[in-house]
């Protein structure tokens, strides 16, 4: 497999309170923006983010404070890879986890974080230990459009 | 940003929910729409999704809490007006099959 080279990054920490949500939205939107991806790649990106970060808030850290690590990289052939890491409770059984309506969240959670990041991503790995915390890799590439203004 | 009444008549409360639906917004917007509910308690809830700009799953499991709670009061919901990339994550989510989504 031919390795693309990466041409740019970013890391972004922040704490795990929920208007921060947003803010991790925002953030990867205009990092990614670089690409110009079509409005409805950049919403595929910005709501599986939103899931991750979710995820780390409300069930990592459990709504105490802790700190919520991004790292996202864009690759010469328009593939972006964002990682979201916490240091929270970790996950027992990911593929549990995973699966559809899954939850242990209360009645108002739906269950399917972790489809819609399948669903709306090409690629989503998790590594999770009890007690150290859960990192979630997230990969899609961006179609390049013709007749965009290069530069 | 946030949940307001539209129009409130024998027809029915119809709510307007604006900005972004996540995990933070959602649980403010469920207190008052629900507010709301209990207090009208109307025949049919509309809950129009014009000027939702984003939504996530916390989306869905704020419009499946509200189909609970109506169904348990013998009240009919309905979701009107999303936007497509909104429409598209409510159709993701299958709930469409409650014949809500119109």
């Amino acid at each position: 497999m031919k390795k693309y080279e990466c041409i740019n990054e970013m890391d972004l920490s922040f704490i795990s309170k929920s208007n921060n949500e947003s803010f991790a939205r925002a953030t990867i939107s205009a990092f990614v923006s670089q690409l110009d991806p079509t409005i409805d790649e950049l919403t595929d990106i910005k709501t599986s983010v939103s899931e991750a970060v979710t995820n780390c808030i409300a069930h990592a850290y459990n709504e105490q404070i802790g700190i919520i690590y991004i790292n996202a990289k864009i690759f010469s052939n328009g593939k972006i890879s964002i990682k979201i890491r916490d240091k929270g409770v970790g996950i027992d059984d990911v593929d549990q986890a995973m699966e559809p309506l899954f939850t242990t969240g209360g009645s108002d959670r739906s269950g399917l974080g972790f489809a819609v990041m399948k669903s709306f991503m090409d690629r989503v790995k998790v590594k999770s230990y009890v007690g150290k915390g859960t990192t979630v890799l997230m990969e899609k590439s961006i179609i390049r459009r013709s007749n965009k203004n290069e530069k | 940003m946030g949940v307001s009444i539209l129009s409130n008549s024998k027809e029915g409360l119809k709510i307007s929910i604006s900005g972004d639906i996540d995990h933070h917004s959602s649980s403010d917007m469920r207190i008052k729409i629900d507010s709301f509910i209990e207090k009208y308690h109307p025949k049919i809830v509309i809950l129009d999704f014009s000027s939702v700009s984003f939504m996530d799953t916390s989306g869905i499991g704020l419009i499946l809490g509200r189909f609970k709670l109506t169904e348990r009061m013998g009240i009919k919901l309905e979701v009107v007006n999303a936007r497509n990339r909104v429409k598209r994550i409510i159709e993701f989510s299958g709930i469409k099959s409650l014949g809500i989504l119109k």
